[in-house]
């Protein structure tokens, strides 16, 4: 039996593994101590469990242990490694590179940057959802002491020449910093062989809880260093404050053990499924796919179906199938997506998407389902759409005057 | 965002979607909004030339629930009124009737404004001044 709804928003957050939930639970309650507390078994236990759950974490991603920083979270690594670059290396320069679609932890990050004196170069990336890798190598100058460029993008599920980014950042002398929020544990990502300076990534995008998150910080080649952006008692190296999260660290830690054990076998079953879903939509009339169709996340998908409005679409199915949309039609200033629109796709087509992520516990028969339910729903509201309308009159749209609003 | 029940209904059972023959100078039609704004609303009145009583009324909307329910709900609202009737609907009337929230007050707004320029077409086409309108509030 079919169970709705269904849950395809896995880009947004993954549910629990059930492993990971009963990892946690001693930490709860038994195992409450607190890991900073030297002299007794309670803190004993919480820093041991801190410890395992940090080399669980650091094998995921091919680190040394020590060189993990937890966080509540990607937002806050996103912060910690800008903001603590740009202090820490203020003597050897201010100029920060990034690319127009990163996530707006990082674009608002840079934007606070600026405002303290940084300068910042915004990449803009190609109509694929990539960055150009001269235009990179162009922009980098002799203040530059930063290149920030996500590993995969949220919306589109792009990932980006991570290795090419990291050369270039060597041969220039520049650090490297990924947000790899939808990589970590869903595509191998090595940090020495990628060549990642700093790295952000987050629990609960990888079937793990909320509220807690690392940030990668490479020790040797070069020794990198953050200055704090939190006061305090001087947890993590002196780079974070704050006492440690262990209930969450350690399933974060079972979290990425599991990932490392299940990626080959997920990611095989996830692009099938994927595929089988994208080809299906795609054969829907004036329906195009958005970013790159090999560089991708094997379990996302964006999906423009032209003369249909996103919100509008997703009403028709959102009680049984959850997925989000580029549009923004809930939102006050009404604007579409700025990663789809920075790929170049016009306000129209951006307000038309679909994200699609798939997860660990989707199953085929919630994708036929879902390639029915979006199926039917377009055909309905096309019937119902005026452009649908005017488009199978042969109407050019581009050259209606709108009465805009 | 919840939707509310009415909106829901509309959504999944729309009234009057449909076309008019708008070569006919006894139906008017109004399109308003814009595709990158991401609401379209096309909305058409028939009027008996007879009594002045809008006869049937036909919409198409691309948009969100909302615009779609605002703009079912309008052509139901219109058929049966004269067309100075029609004119004097607002769109708080909308908005109090499917519980619009404040985000989607906008898609009561370009409802009311396709009623206008429905009832302006239809008066054009019948050699009668276009009515001025007082903008509307909420934009």
């Amino acid at each position: 039996m079919l169970q709705l709804p269904i849950y395809l928003d896995h880009s947004a957050t993954t549910p629990c593994d059930p492993r990971v939930v009963d990892a946690m639970l001693p930490y709860f309650t038994k195992n409450f101590g607190n890991a900073a507390s030297r002299n007794h078994p309670f803190g004993w236990a919480a820093e041991e469990a801190v410890d395992y759950a940090r080399e669980q974490v650091a094998k995921l991603v091919g680190c040394d242990p020590k060189e993990i920083i937890f966080t509540s979270g990607a937002t806050e690594s996103d912060n910690l490694a800008l903001k603590g670059v740009f202090e820490m290396y203020a003597s050897k320069g201010n100029h920060i590179i990034t690319c127009n679609i990163e996530h707006k932890a990082v674009l608002d990050t840079c934007k606070h940057i600026e405002k303290e004196g940084g300068e910042v170069t915004y990449l803009k990336a190609t109509e694929n959802g990539l960055i150009d890798l001269a235009e990179l190598e162009a922009a980098i100058k002799p203040t530059t002491i930063l290149i920030a460029i996500m590993y995969a993008n949220n919306e589109i599920g792009t990932v980006m020449p991570v290795k090419e980014i990291s050369a270039i950042a060597k041969k220039h002398n520049v650090l490297f910093f990924t947000d790899a929020t939808q990589a970590v544990g869903k595509i191998p990502v090595n940090v020495m062989s990628d060549g990642i300076d700093l790295m952000a990534f987050s629990a609960h995008k990888l079937y793990g809880p909320k509220g807690v998150g690392a940030l990668y910080v490479r020790r040797k080649n070069p020794r990198v260093k953050v200055t704090a952006q939190i006061d305090g008692g001087g947890h993590e190296r002196g780079m974070r404050s704050g006492t440690l999260n262990v209930t969450g660290i350690v399933g974060f830690g079972k979290a990425c053990e599991i990932c490392m054990n299940e990626m080959e076998e997920e990611t095989k079953k996830l692009s099938v499924l994927r595929d089988k879903l994208q080809n299906a939509l795609l054969k829907i009339e004036e329906s195009y796919l958005n970013g790159d169709k090999d560089h991708k996340l094997p379990h996302v998908t964006n999906i423009s179906f032209k003369y249909v409005e996103g919100e509008g679409l997703m009403m028709g199915f959102n009680k049984n199938i959850a997925v989000s949309s580029g549009s923004a039609c809930t939102s006050a200033s009404l604007e579409p997506s700025y990663v789809l629109k920075a790929l170049g796709l016009g306000d129209d087509l951006a307000h038309s998407s679909l994200r699609f992520g798939l997860g660990r516990f989707t199953t085929e028969e919630q994708i036929d389902y879902t390639i029915e339910q979006v199926t039917n729903t377009v055909n309905k509201l096309r019937e119902m759409s005026p452009l649908w309308e005017m488009f199978k009159e042969g109407i050019d749209l581009d050259t209606v005057e709108w009465a805009h609003h | 965002m919840a939707y509310s029940d009415k909106v829901i209904d509309h959504y999944h059972n729309p009234k009057n979607v449909g076309t008019l023959d708008k070569s006919k100078n006894n139906v008017g039609t109004g399109l308003v909004g814009a595709p990158e704004c991401g609401d379209v609303m096309r909305l058409q009145i028939e009027v008996d030339e007879v009594s002045g009583v809008i006869k049937d009324a036909k919409f198409k909307t691309f948009g969100c629930g909302s615009a779609i329910a605002s703009s079912s709900l309008a052509t139901e609202w219109l058929k049966g009124k004269s067309v100075d009737e029609a004119a004097k609907i607002d769109n708080m009337d909308i908005v109090e009737e499917l519980n619009l929230p404040p985000v989607k007050i906008h898609c009561s707004v370009l409802a009311e404004d396709a009623i206008k320029a429905a009832i302006n077409d239809y008066r054009k086409k019948n050699g009668l001044e276009e009515l001025k309108f007082n903008e509307s509030v909420v934009h």
